[in-house]
């Protein structure tokens, strides 16, 4: 397969902080510099870029040494945390900035999709719109007019069609400037994360859309995304970015296996502070930890897999008829379910409880923890949101993996016992 | 990878542009964006009012009665013979067309800067449709110009243009690539470093008195001949002077100060071409 697109030493720097009377010293320096034949005595300082941490120099390198290929016809997806330069990288690629350093090379029309609706005019109508924003996506006026019913129909506000966009409502503003832009001609489609948008039935037209571009059409595609499951469902290789640099490049199964891992951070295991009266209250929680059924601790579950969660609490004084809770709150504030423990006469000492969950299949998101402890009817101790446990779009083995199980459709997963027969 | 495809690649993404060099290829393949651009601009301009179109009138109409007012009558400033509302509109169109095409240009990265940090186009793009733009509007007021010199022709005072009203059309392109390439540098000066914004935005109004927009050049080099040199320097005089000569048959024309505009406005095109080309490609980071 022929190459599309070659990135060669690709880095970009980028100036924190504000410009003002500060910055002019140095650019005059950098000016001077750079007439003289010189490097830039700037981009020498230049640190990694770790939002995290304050550095010494404001000068970060957003991307530092890429260097990677795309095939033709590749469905590409790029992930990585906030940060890790991915959008920038699709900035570049798209020609809206360039690189500090290096180059890149591409094969084709390159169409990016940035953000939807770029350039629509507020008193403009829909029609008008249409136009103007194919123009500016780079599509000439015939190709447009070519695929103008296709585009109406697309977004479904055909009625609208020459009221002025400013009088839309934001979903339909939405859905005209997806519908342009799913409708463009070009070898090579950039699509950063602008999915995220439209009820959830446009969402799914547009990622059937994207399906339809990637897997039908045969077009290089560069995705990103933080929904797992949509790069997963689209893309056959996945870039990871780190900081800037490029950590895997393989297949999407494998990159985002390693993703998942390596963003496994020590958020798994949440310290519980000591009460002030720890011996007058007679029991209390240090520690609560997410772990797979195995006893790795993982700050994230895969959707699907069992989990269980491991409370180190601590006994000062004999308690009769001792019980300890776990609630789990979806990140709607809606109680999912809570646990109690058989009650017990319990002496003196450091225990563990583990909850193990086996049968519950959570939707993906992020679930509060709630822990108490108590005696008889009197609480002990009780802490909502100690910890939290994430469930990640990406599927356990065992699931089929046409389903994108985000809360969106329900935050229990368990299926019910269905059968199909023929009809009598 | 072997020689043949090395050469295959369509788009070359490096820091740096060639300085020269204004993609105009890549401009022609965005030829559509540009006549949209200039026509949403144009009905944008009017949206929603009654009287549409017709307030591209209303505004020289009114400058010109109150200059007429002020200067001609109160201050009683010369208007080389010609009715006064032809004199001040034929350099209030003009002038108005190279001061939009400025501060219109000057801003162009800041306006943008949404649309332009998320979509590629030729940034030229840009610029070239407030030419464009600013040129329609410029083309309405010059039919406002031409049918009140039919209406002076037939009321008393005849007009009667002569061989210099060819010049014409040269004397648009100074003036558009005057205001171009004076706005491409102000634009590409201001991404990071706001400052001369501020000199644009008091400063064109105050420009306006340096060249002959409210007198005639004859006035000055009899009033004050130690400094008219001043206002012939400045290269929009030459052009004025000119279009006033070759439609009022009035005004004073030399070739070579028209030569010497022309020479100026070449200069400021070329450094705006090459300082934008400079700027364009990362003004993104830092507008």
């Amino acid at each position: 397969m022929s190459k599309v697109i070659r990135v060669e030493n690709l880095s970009k720097a980028y100036q924190l902080g504000d410009f003002g009377t500060g910055t002019i010293s140095r650019d005059l320096e950098r000016f001077w510099a750079r007439i003289r034949g010189k490097d830039d005595p700037f981009l020498k300082i230049g640190e990694v870029n770790d939002r995290t941490i304050k550095g010494v120099s404001d000068v970060v390198w957003s991307l530092k040494d890429l260097n990677f290929e795309i095939e033709q016809g590749d469905a590409v997806g790029i992930i990585g945390r906030n940060g890790a330069g991915k959008s920038t990288l699709l900035k570049i690629l798209s020609r809206v900035t360039s690189p500090t350093t290096g180059s890149v090379k591409v094969k084709g029309r390159v169409a990016s999709l940035l953000e939807v609706g770029t350039g629509f005019h507020p008193e403009l109508t829909g029609t008008e719109n249409i136009y103007l924003n194919g123009a500016i996506l780079g599509m000439r006026k015939a190709e447009i007019k070519r695929k103008f019913d296709e585009i109406v129909d697309f977004s479904g506000v055909e009625r609208y069609i020459d009221t002025p966009v400013k009088r839309y409502s934001s979903g339909m503003y939405v859905r005209l400037a997806f519908a342009v832009a799913a409708h463009l001609e070009s070898e090579i489609l950039i699509v950063d994360e602008v999915l995220a948008v439209g009820d959830a039935e446009f969402q799914k037209k547009c990622l059937g859309k994207m399906g339809d571009i990637s897997k039908g059409e045969g077009r290089t595609v560069l995705f990103v995304s933080h929904n797992m499951g949509a790069i997963k469902k689209f893309c056959e290789k996945a870039i990871y970015l780190d900081k800037g640099n490029i950590k895997q490049y393989d297949t999407v199964d494998k990159v985002i296996n390693s993703y998942t891992i390596l963003s496994r951070d020590t958020r798994s295991v949440y310290a519980v502070a000591e009460p002030a009266d720890k011996l007058a209250i007679g029991a209390f929680i240090s520690q609560i930890a997410v772990e797979e059924t195995s006893g790795n601790r993982v700050s994230e579950i895969r959707v699907g897999d069992s989990w269980q969660i491991r409370v180190t609490f601590t006994i000062t004084a004999n308690v009769k008829h001792f019980i300890i809770a776990l609630g789990i709150i979806d990140s709607r504030e809606t109680n999912v379910r809570t646990t109690w423990s058989n009650p017990v006469d319990i002496t003196a000492g450091k225990y563990e409880a583990v909850f193990i969950e086996s049968d519950l299949l959570l939707a993906s998101g992020r679930y509060g923890l709630n822990v108490g402890l108590s005696s008889y009817e009197k609480a002990i101790q009780y802490i909502e949101n100690a910890a939290y446990i994430n469930i990640s779009d990406i599927s356990a083995d065992n699931l089929d993996k046409s389903i994108i199980r985000t809360s969106g459709i329900g935050v229990l997963l368990n299926p019910m016992e269905i059968t199909i027969y023929p009809a009598k | 990878m072997n020689q043949l495809t090395e050469e295959n690649w369509d788009i070359e993404i490096t820091p740096k542009n060639n300085l020269f060099s204004l993609g105009l290829k890549d401009v022609w393949q965005y030829r559509d964006l540009l006549v949209l651009l200039v026509r949403r601009d144009f009905v944008s301009f009017y949206k929603q009012t009654i009287l549409g179109p017709i307030w591209f009138f209303v505004q020289p109409i009114i400058t010109i009665l109150i200059y007429n007012l002020v200067f001609n009558n109160l201050a009683n400033i010369g208007t080389d013979k010609i009715p006064g509302p032809v004199f001040y509109l034929a350099g209030t169109i003009l002038w108005n067309y190279f001061a939009d095409c400025l501060t219109k240009t000057s801003t162009v990265f800041r306006d943008n800067a949404a649309m332009l940090g998320k979509v590629y186009f030729p940034r030229l793009i840009m610029p070239l449709s407030i030419v464009l733009s600013n040129l329609i509007r410029f083309a309405v007021q010059f039919i406002l110009f031409v049918l009140l010199m039919l209406v002076y022709h037939f009321y008393g005072s005849p007009i009667r243009p002569n061989i210099y009203i060819l010049l014409f059309p040269l004397l648009i392109i100074l003036i558009a690539a005057l205001g171009l390439g004076l706005g491409m540098i102000i634009s590409a000066v201001t991404t990071k470093y706001r400052d001369l914004a501020f000199v644009v935005s008091f400063g064109v109004p105050l420009l306006m008195y340096t060249t002959t927009v409210i007198y005639p050049l004859s006035a000055t080099i009899i009033k004050y001949p130690a400094y008219s040199w001043l206002i012939k320097f400045n290269p929009v005089t030459a052009v004025i002077e000119t279009f006033r000569y070759g439609f009022l048959n009035k005004g004073s024309f030399c070739w070579e100060l028209l030569a010497y505009s022309s020479c100026i406005t070449i200069i400021i095109l070329l450094t705006g071409i090459v300082i934008f080309n400079r700027v364009e490609k990362n003004f993104v980071d830092t507008v």
